[in-house]
């Protein structure tokens, strides 16, 4: 457990380095629930390895959201992505595929490749807790996949996202 | 409209699989005799125009271009109405090619007299003076025994009472709009001593639904609009296409087996193929001006770098290695260098590199991000999307100087250039509703104009003149 959370430090502080190049921060996104480092319990209801069962086993906290232009793994989206290992290391036959994501205020073909990045940077962070990089797979849907239609702050920052999502 | 929209509709139906039937357009004499070698359309010597840059609406030249004569009026697959109608239907198609650029004031043919098949290369110039015009259009359609339409063109000076200009091309009916954008371009390049650029294609995205549902389907059509098609279904997602120099095949990216890849679609057959097997996800597909190579962008464990390969398969070259994203590229007119995006600088900018990858250096010094960087046709200008808050139009040098601004919209971006080089094509996002349509404008970005398509437009690809 020690060496877990020295390993989640290091790697916000290379993380926080990386990004210190960039612009004036934006609005933070959504705050995650409560970080729990119990184990997490399987609830009764949805059959384990369905995107139902994992949802409700990491408490909705299967999407992580970026900054404008940024995918480093914040410590909101290091808890959540926490949970999710938690859960990955509880059922071991579950395989995840991470969906990234970028808002609308972006030129297409740097969208693809910064939405990729995401993904990438949330699979690297369930890596490190352990996940087998086998386990997880990533794909860039880049702009293509709003889930908020507005043209506002608050609607990007809905869409620059990471999800993971169970596959069978 | 509706009466060419039903011609293009019958036109498509009658032919008979996918083929293009574009290199069938053959260039004579408008007697319909083979030409000599050395005759060239277009003149040297443009009259009061030496560019198009700097050219204002002010001194717009009226153009006369009445009905194409018909020798006899017969039937034609070209049109139901027969030969006669048809050259009604060149004229009308120039003079909507002539009259979107800013530059010519023309009339077309549903306002003017109809000439007689012996006045076109014989005017009644008191017809046509009496109108205000200051250039005539004259031409003629006939019907040869095999079926195939010879199309003549002759441009005239009303002041000079003198022929400027005079090309034909005998064409398959179902190319019949064809000769019309040789003949628009004949004008064109004659009265501006630009090169032309209306006998050519464009490939875009056409985009239907709703804005978190977007249904993207790869379509292509005339330079104008018309011979529109439908390429991909739409069941799964279509991007960033890009039409080969030959016309022959297209580069686009398809979520088609779930992943981001791109593929090559060959136009005459139908079938595609990846790009390159890979794993990773590739994007961002670009011809070099020879068709020879392929530029793309693929992502690495989320490092996305430029590669190249040959159009016909093999192995792949890495041409860029920095950590940040490098995306995109085109190459220069003569294929040497490459100008692409990076934002290894901590936000998105064009920089150049020699077509080996060698010499990276960036360009973009101006505010703001650039991206989607589109060399010139004619090598002198470089084309890219400017953000300093809003998504803008852009062009400079190949330098990175002389920067000019020539659009203003919530979200421009993805510049295609008119093979010409002196129109550059774009897609307009519209804030919210997340519409998208298709728009060009010229380089002294006074003469902006909507492009109309089916439905929603993006991603457009303007393709070189038809051989």
């Amino acid at each position: 457990m020690n060496m877990k959370f020295a390993a989640i430090v290091l790697l916000a502080g290379t993380t926080s380095l990386a990004a210190c190049k960039s612009k004036a921060p934006e609005e933070l996104p959504p705050g995650p629930g409560p970080v729990t480092t119990a184990p997490v319990q399987a609830p009764a209801g949805p059959a384990v390895g369905s995107q139902e069962h994992f949802v409700r086993a990491v408490n909705g906290q299967n999407v992580i959201f970026f900054d404008t232009d940024r995918f480093n793994i914040d410590s909101a989206d290091a808890a959540a992505l926490q949970t999710q290992a938690q859960y990955l290391s509880q059922y071991p036959n579950v395989s995840v595929t991470i969906e990234g994501h970028a808002d609308e205020r972006g030129t297409r073909d740097y969208n693809l490749a910064l939405a990729e990045r995401r993904a990438n940077a949330a699979k690297n962070y369930l890596v490190s807790l352990g996940v087998a990089a086998s386990r997880v797979s990533t794909v860039s849907y880049g702009e293509e996949r709003p889930v908020a239609t507005a043209s506002t702050a608050e609607a990007w920052a809905q869409n620059r996202r990471a999800v993971t999502v169970v596959i069978n | 409209m509706r009466f060419s929209i039903t011609i293009s509709a019958l036109l498509a139906f009658g032919l008979s699989g996918p083929a293009l039937a574009q290199d069938e357009v053959t260039t004579v004499e408008p007697s319909g005799e083979p030409r000599p070698a050395a005759q060239t359309a277009s003149g040297s010597d443009a009259i009061g125009r030496e560019t198009v840059v700097g050219t204002l609406g002010g001194d717009d030249v009226g153009i006369a271009i009445p009905a194409f004569a018909a020798d006899r009026d017969v039937s034609t697959p070209a049109n139901a109405s027969g030969t006669s109608a048809l050259g009604v239907e060149l004229a009308r198609v120039i003079t909507n090619n002539l009259r979107n650029n800013g530059l010519f004031k023309p009339t077309g043919p549903d306002s003017l007299p109809r000439p007689s098949f012996p006045h076109i290369t014989d005017p009644q110039w008191s017809t046509w003076s009496s109108r205000g015009a200051e250039m005539l259009v004259h031409g003629y359609v006939r019907a040869r025994d095999d079926g195939k339409l010879i199309v003549g063109c002759y441009l005239y000076d009303m002041a000079l009472k003198d022929e400027l200009a005079r090309s034909g091309w005998v064409v398959p009916p179902a190319d019949w709009r064809r000769a019309a954008h040789k003949c628009s371009d004949l004008v064109y390049a004659r009265l501006t001593g630009e090169s032309p650029f209306f006998d050519s294609r464009i490939a875009y995205i056409a985009e239907t639904g709703p804005k978190d549902n977007r249904t993207k389907r790869l379509a292509i059509m005339d330079s104008d609009g018309a011979n529109h098609r439908f390429i991909t279904t739409g069941r799964a997602t279509a991007l960033t296409p890009r039409y080969s120099p030959d016309y022959r095949r297209l580069l686009y990216l398809s979520y088609v087996d779930g992943n981001p890849r791109i593929y090559i679609y060959d136009i005459g057959t139908g079938q595609q193929q990846l790009v390159t097997q890979s794993t990773n996800p590739t994007f961002a597909p670009r011809w070099s001006p020879d068709g020879k190579w392929i530029l793309y962008s693929m992502a690495v464990n989320g490092n996305t770098d430029v590669y190249r390969v040959s159009a016909e398969g093999g192995p792949s070259v890495r041409l860029t290695t920095e950590p940040g994203i490098d995306v995109g590229g085109s190459y220069s007119p003569d294929g040497s260098q490459i100008v692409f995006e990076s934002d290894r600088s901590g936000t998105q900018q064009i920089y150049v590199m020699n077509a080996d990858g060698s010499n990276q250096r960036r360009i973009s010094f101006f505010g703001g991000r650039a991206a989607t960087p589109e060399w010139s046709p004619r090598g002198d200008q470089i084309a890219f999307t400017y953000i300093p808050g809003d998504f803008n139009i852009a062009v400079m040098s190949p330098n990175g100087r002389n920067f000019r601004k020539l659009s203003n919209g919530w979200q421009d971006e993805a510049p295609t250039w008119a093979p010409n080089g002196r129109i550059i094509q774009f897609f307009r996002t519209e804030r919210n509703s997340g519409r998208t349509a298709l728009y060009q404008v010229d380089l002294t970005g006074e003469n902006m104009r909507r492009l109309e398509t089916p439905v929603d437009a993006s991603d457009p690809a303007w393709g070189p003149i038809l051989p």
